[in-house]
């Protein structure tokens, strides 16, 4: 593992990320707050899932394999059960800081799920040895980025589902939340796991747009350089 | 505050000063009328601002301030972890102590080794006390003098005797090999610069680099030399002691903060770090002052070297990123927390506290519940 591996992984992984916060939340000092407020937050609610799993683990039978994974989906589902109830309780007359949560849980997610690999990358050592899949680290990195893009889009839709009471648009984000994640207990499979995360991370994107009060129209002014707002970042309530 | 330390076999003095966050604007104290003059500076800013976003105005110039003392923060915890994450020097385990920490840790016996750690920082907790109290008492008779000298020495020992170890430690880590001369040459003008800026006049940034730099340096010396249970409890303890030595009516912080607001004289700029430029230290008449354009918020070198310590030590011990990066997260949270409770209480706070309050938790917990549950799911690639 080589150098070009843990800074292709990391751009893939942090890229768009990284480039949404310098363009439109690096220069607002309130926005930069709310975005480390939500991975303050997320960070609390992983804390939560991982002590119900420890205390699980505890009292469970320690050799059985199968029930330890078990117990690793269960908390899966608990923590992303919870990641969504964060959010909720959290009320802000703030337009911006809900888009910022969604991202600074995002930003939080993706690290904790991949710098540990990234790290690792760094050092030496031969992927796959074992028989164990050669593109881990390739399929570690576009996972994250999905995962955090999807973070961001779920957080705008899941917001604007609360304040305007479309419960549906809630359950929406928290059933794709939680397939999301399902479909990542099929890795290392990575074709049954990456595409239908980047389908719905596709589908996630466009209604979080039209969501946003994006349009066609919109769209097509900025990408010709004739509207001077960009739509994320100077979204004003209805 | 000052904590005298020793390395191993020389007897040197360092300083490691920790007063509060003060408001940009001194509270009135009853000694001293405020000139209308020095009416506060955000007037100048609303007056640019429409009617109808005034309400925003004080929480966007509140987040200025909190991002004005983020990034400083966040800069020397950055340095402190790429110092510990490559250069093994910092996180190697030492049989050298400080003379403040002379209990070892190397018992087995866990009740032993806890004993050990917390004689170790009562000791720590006193030499500091007695550090803190006597540069109040130099202060509140004048000794300037005294003080000045005292400062300079430890400013002088830093910025060439540990700058120079850095320097060796790291060209030993990368094998690169370097000849005295250009040594000598590089720290005699890093030293001189720094002397300069901290202690006289600079530009602020570069006066702000420096004073990030030497409390990583301070910060880094600490992480090695330190055992690691007394680390913990030292961190503990010296929340504690903040709390009460700038809240108490009678804590020595307070009395700093208070005499020199008296006075109206700022605080050793060698100690403070300051996000925005104050006035200069050579007036007389506060109308003459010169500001900046807007007043900045001010922090401690000690809270800067405790963070740091916290998330230093949370890298060195597991080498875990996970736990490097939440303990981050919680000491800007607990920062922003106390930056607000600033701006509603207007006077000096003990910054450290919260932050370090929320930095060992999210360090235990994290370390011995979030790490093991995220170790399983990336084993297994799954992602939550």
């Amino acid at each position: 593992m080589t150098a070009a591996v843990f800074f292709g992984c990391t751009f893939i992984a942090f890229g768009p990320a990284v480039s949404l916060f310098l363009f439109t939340i690096a220069r607002e000092p309130l926005r930069v707050i709310f975005l480390i407020a939500g991975a303050f937050f997320w960070l609390v609610s992983l804390l939560m899932a991982s002590l119900v799993w420890f205390i699980s683990v505890q009292i469970s039978n320690k050799e059985s394999v199968s029930q330890q994974k078990g117990l690793l989906i269960f908390g899966v589902v608990l923590s992303v059960l919870l990641q969504e109830t964060f959010p909720a309780s959290a009320s802000s007359h703030h337009t911006d800081s809900i888009l910022l949560s969604g991202l600074g849980f995002g930003f939080m997610s993706g690290a904790f799920s991949v710098v540990n690999i990234l790290a690792d990358s760094v050092g030496p050592g031969t992927v796959g040895i074992h028989g164990d899949s050669q593109h881990y680290f390739l399929s570690s990195a576009f996972m994250t980025m999905a995962i955090i893009l999807l973070h961001m889009f779920w957080g705008i839709i899941f917001f604007d589902g609360c304040e305007k009471q479309r419960w549906l648009a809630v359950a929406a984000v928290v059933a794709s939340h939680l397939l999301v994640s399902c479909l990542t207990f099929q890795n290392p499979q990575y074709v049954s796991s990456l595409v239908p995360t980047y389908v719905v991370m596709f589908f996630m994107g466009v209604w979080a747009f039209y969501t946003a009060g994006g349009s066609l129209r919109n769209l097509k002014l900025c990408l010709t350089c004739k509207d001077k707002d960009f739509l994320l970042a100077n979204h004003r309530p209805r | 505050m000052f904590a005298v330390m020793s390395v191993s076999d020389s007897d040197e003095e360092l300083y490691n000063e920790r007063t509060a966050l003060v408001p940009a604007q001194n509270p009135a104290v009853p000694s001293y009328r405020p000139d209308p003059e020095l009416s506060p500076t955000e007037d100048s800013d609303s007056k640019m601002v429409p009617p109808e976003d005034e309400e925003e105005e004080p929480l966007k110039y509140g987040a200025k301030h909190v991002i004005m003392l983020f990034v400083p923060v966040t800069l020397c915890m950055a340095v402190v972890v790429a110092t510990i994450k490559s250069v093994s020097f910092y996180s190697e385990k030492t049989t050298q102590q400080l003379i403040y920490t002379p209990f070892s840790e190397d018992t087995p016996d866990v009740g032993r080794r806890l004993l050990h750690s917390v004689l170790n920082t009562a000791i720590m907790i006193s030499v500091i006390v007695v550090m803190t109290v006597l540069l109040v008492v130099l202060y509140k008779y004048r000794c300037y003098k005294f003080i000045h000298g005292w400062l300079i020495l430890s400013s002088l020992m830093l910025l060439f005797w540990f700058s120079f170890m850095y320097l060796g430690e790291v060209f030993r880590t990368y094998n690169v090999a370097v000849d005295y001369p250009t040594v000598a040459m590089v720290i005699w003008n890093f030293g001189a610069v720094g002397m300069l800026c901290i202690h006289w006049k600079g530009p602020l940034q570069l006066q702000q680099a420096y004073l990030i730099v030497i409390s990583a340096l301070m910060a880094l010396v600490f992480i090695k030399y330190l055992p690691e249970w007394s680390t913990w409890v030292i961190l503990g303890a010296i929340s504690v002691y903040d709390l009460v030595a700038v809240l108490s009516p009678k804590g020595p912080l307070r009395m700093l903060v208070e005499t020199a607001q008296e006075r109206n004289e700022p605080i050793f700029p060698a100690l403070i770090y300051s996000s925005a430029m104050m006035w200069t230290v050579t007036m007389a008449n506060p109308a003459d002052g010169q500001r900046s354009g807007t007043g900045g918020v001010k922090l401690g070198l000690g809270d800067f070297i405790f963070y740091s310590v916290l998330v230093g030590k949370a890298a060195a011990t597991g080498g875990d990123w996970n736990t490097t990066l939440a303990c981050f997260v919680a000491i800007l949270i607990g920062l922003c927390l106390t930056l607000l409770l600033l701006a509603i209480f207007r006077k000096a706070l003990p910054a450290l506290p919260i932050s370090i309050a929320f930095g060992l938790i999210f360090y235990f917990s994290t370390d011995f519940l979030v790490q093991p549950f995220m170790d399983n799911l990336a084993n297994h690639q799954f992602y939550i």
